[in-house]
């Protein structure tokens, strides 16, 4: 009876999930349309490309057997570094390198070339030697036995090697998404910053779908062939070819980004998508053309990609700017900082436009039931009830610098028992729950909102400051004045308030942040 | 005095450095003759069949091929004047029978319709019907079918050299003497230089004009099979003593069998 109670509610949680995705998908038609034509042509191309250069690798590695092991072992490793690690690597490098699909297509062919070659190499050499002197003996060239009798035995495991690439690139196009490479990969990072499973799925289910696809059609090639143990005819050959084409050819016109628009970017975590949406949002009202390079890996790729021209502008925060892009110690002086990065940022090139109006500092919270029982507003109204509470951090804020050792001096604080380390996103919930008493948050996260909780002002300015502001590229504001313009109509207009109500939406509602985004901008430009 | 068709000049031939496989080898093959090479397994027989379509070359003396050196010749030209039939015969598995024997004639870039009536008279020749067995796949066909069409193969362009390789080793005794029926019936038609690779003496009595004993890379013995049987050298002996039965030209004194008439008339047309 239970048991059927469970199933039931699990059949009914399943649906529910099911309706949401529908929804979603219903609702981001075009744009999953987008991505996973995206997705086919960075797969496509790149087995592509991997075919035309292993196979003649292996060709050529399968009749020099010296060659061969280091080949292999080369390969090999190259396919042993993490994909993540692999874009890591690639972004200093020019030509290659950087962010956006090119970048990506090169990871794509690096992985795809090994087992094509390995698979080569094994079909070549798995001929039986009497066919292959056979050929010798009866006049054959070289290559002509290679044409006529090697390539086409060895032809069902080179297939069965494309197979495997062509899979396994599927997989690691999802992750081009940090670099801003498109694809379904785009929902996943989404999902993951927003904590948002429907979202996730969306990205993950047509990936995966679309890995069987691409894995059942090869298979059936590879039987086809493997069959027929004829040379393919022409007219097969053909017929083929034109079929990809045509795939390619649709999904490239789909993909294809507009040229000459502003490029948005923007770090992947919730507040970094809806900040680019919203400068997106800005410049489209002001009539300009945007191209959205959002949900790019971290600081350090959108830095890059700045620095490159892949983008034309992102959101940074300064104390972010100061400390990670140019290695200075920080300062309490929000001014100071802000002056500081600034004439950084101009000697590279850049420009740093006045700040958006929100400082994403540490903020210290606690209940605003207790907040308003104590009449608390500063962290140091705190310091005489602390002995009596305990305090949850996040491993990073007890560790870093500018985090708990700092504070603790600074104000004299005392808990009643060593802080608690937890993941900082259950350490607001943890604190809603009653199972400790103060946290050190980000001051633009949505749940305060949501969860009643009170920010302590640092009033002794022990936290650095991190206010946001756009960071353009100097040649881009000079291109196109209208988007400065429309830029620096943004300057003061988003506070602390704002950021997290939109965060709130995004997060904890899962509004979408298009709708969240335009929302915000007609309410503040009418 | 005419040239020989294949001759081997004081050949000595190592794989590798210090492994001598065939030392100081000499012997002639006259057009038109049958030669089998005769000796255990890593004598050096097959390799010195490589030496003729220079699979191999020499590492000292020389082979000559209708007179000339191996090492003049053309590898290609030489190929196409030289058939080669392998035990495990090498039928491409990815081609047709037809396009199995054709594939020469392709190769010279013959027109299809005159390589499809070669390859239907070459497939008589070998005794399978061109209509039934042009379009199989090798697979579908059981060994002594699968030899025929390597024999079929190698004769394409109509070369005056055929160098078998234990062609019949792997066949069971009844269509292997099924094949040597057909090889006595093929070579009274088209009388070619042929050099037979075999470890059983039996096999080189049923086939050969000569018979070349070999012996750890060396020639031991070099003569008509009526005198090979009646030779006193142990290595020979040795041989002899081997086989199965009691050579040929002993039942051949006995009353006939039902299998002499066959053999004496393929003999006889032959002369």
């Amino acid at each position: 009876m239970k048991l059927r109670r469970t199933a039931a509610a699990l059949a009914e949680a399943a649906s529910r999930a099911m309706f949401k995705l529908m929804a979603f998908w219903a609702s981001h038609r075009g744009e999953l349309l987008t991505l996973l034509a995206q997705h086919v042509v960075l797969v496509a191309v790149s087995t592509i490309v991997a075919v035309t250069a292993a196979v003649p690798l292996g060709i050529f590695a399968s009749r020099r057997p010296r060659l061969a092991v280091p080949l292999t072992a080369f390969a090999n490793i190259v396919q042993t570094v993490p994909s993540l690690a692999m874009f890591g690597f690639l972004l200093p490098v020019p030509l290659v390198g950087g962010v956006g699909a090119r970048a990506a297509l090169v990871v794509l062919i690096l992985y795809g070339i090994l087992p094509i070659v390995r698979t080569t190499i094994a079909g070549l050499r798995s001929i039986d030697p009497a066919i292959l002197e056979a050929g010798v003996a009866l006049g054959m060239t070289d290559r002509q036995r290679l044409r006529l009798v090697e390539l086409p035995l060895a032809l069902p495991s080179i297939v069965a090697g494309v197979r495997v690439a062509a899979v396994v690139g599927v997989g690691s196009a999802t992750i081009a998404a940090a670099i801003g490479a498109g694809g379904l990969g785009e929902y996943i990072y989404r999902g993951l910053s927003m904590v948002d499973t429907t979202v996730i799925l969306a990205g993950a289910i047509p990936a995966a779908a679309l890995a069987l696809a691409v894995d059942g059609l090869l298979l059936w090639t590879e039987h086809a062939l493997a069959r027929r143990r004829h040379r393919p005819t022409g007219a097969r050959l053909a017929a083929v070819a034109v079929a990809i084409a045509l795939v390619l050819a649709m999904s490239a016109s789909a993909a294809r980004r507009s040229s000459g628009a502003i490029v948005v970017g923007s770090k992947n975590f919730t507040e970094q998508l809806i900040l680019g949406e919203l400068v997106a949002q800005a410049l489209e009202r002001a009539g300009l053309a945007v191209e959205r390079r959002l949900n790019l890996g971290g600081t350090l790729i959108c830095e890059r990609a700045l620095t490159t021209g892949d983008i034309d502008l992102y959101v940074e925060y300064t104390g972010t700017a100061l400390t990670a892009v140019f290695h200075q110690p920080t300062q309490p002086d929000p001014s100071a900082v802000f002056a500081a990065v600034r004439d950084l940022y101009a000697r590279s090139g850049r420009t740093l436009l006045a700040p958006l109006g929100f400082n994403n500092t540490f903020a210290i919270l606690v209940r605003g039931r207790d907040a308003r029982r104590l009449n608390l507003r500063t962290i140091e109204d705190a310091v005489p009830e602390a002995p009596r509470w305990r305090a949850g951090f996040g491993y990073e804020f007890l560790e870093r610098p500018d985090g708990y050792p700092g504070l603790a001096r600074t104000y004299g604080l005392r808990f009643a028992e060593a802080p608690r380390v937890m993941d900082l996103t259950l350490t607001y919930r943890a604190l809603a729950a009653g199972q400790v008493d103060v946290i050190a948050g980000d001051a633009t996260a949505g749940l305060i909102k949501g969860l009643d909780l009170f920010q302590l002002d640092d009033n002794r300015r022990y936290f650095p400051p991190y206010d946001a502001a756009i960071v353009a590229r100097a040649s881009t504001l000079l291109r196109a004045p209208d988007a400065r313009a429309a830029l620096e109509r943004l300057s003061g207009r988003i506070s602390a308030a704002d950021m997290r109500a939109m965060n709130y939406a995004a997060d904890a509602e899962h509004r979408d942040i298009r709708q969240i985004v335009s929302g915000f901008l007609s309410g503040i430009q009418g | 005095m005419p040239g020989y068709a294949i001759e081997f000049r004081d050949v000595s031939f190592a794989r590798s450095p210090g492994t001598l496989v065939l030392e100081r080898f000499s012997v002639a093959v006259e057009a038109g003759e049958v030669l089998a090479l005769v000796g255990r397994s890593g004598a050096g027989k097959s390799t010195a069949l490589k030496l003729v379509n220079r699979l191999f070359v020499p590492d000292s003396g020389s082979v000559l091929v209708e007179g000339r050196d191996t090492r003049e010749w053309e590898p290609i030209a030489l190929r196409r004047r030289v058939g080669y039939v392998l035990q495990e015969v090498g039928l491409f598995p990815h081609m047709s029978v037809g396009e199995n024997v054709g594939i020469v004639l392709s190769l010279e870039r013959w027109a299809a319709e005159r390589r499809e009536a070669r390859v239907a008279e070459l497939l008589q020749l070998v005794g399978l019907a061109p209509d039934l067995f042009s379009s199989r796949w090798p697979a579908e066909l059981s060994g002594g079918e699968r030899q025929r069409v390597g024999v079929a193969r190698a004769l394409a362009v109509d070369p005056p050299v055929l160098l078998m390789d234990e062609p019949f080793g792997a066949l069971d005794p009844i269509t292997r003497a099924e094949l040597h029926h057909e090889f006595h019936r093929i070579q009274s038609t088209l009388r070619k230089t042929v050099v037979i690779v075999t470890h059983d003496m039996g096999e080189a009595f049923a086939l050969a004009d000569r018979i070349g004993v070999i012996d750890r890379g060396r020639l031991v013995a070099c003569d008509a099979p009526e005198a090979i049987a009646a030779s006193n050298d142990p290595q020979v002996r040795r041989l002899l003593d081997a086989m199965p039965q009691v050579p040929v030209f002993g039942t051949r004194r006995r009353p006939p069998s039902h299998e002499a008439p066959a053999d004496r008339r393929s003999l006889g047309g032959g002369g």
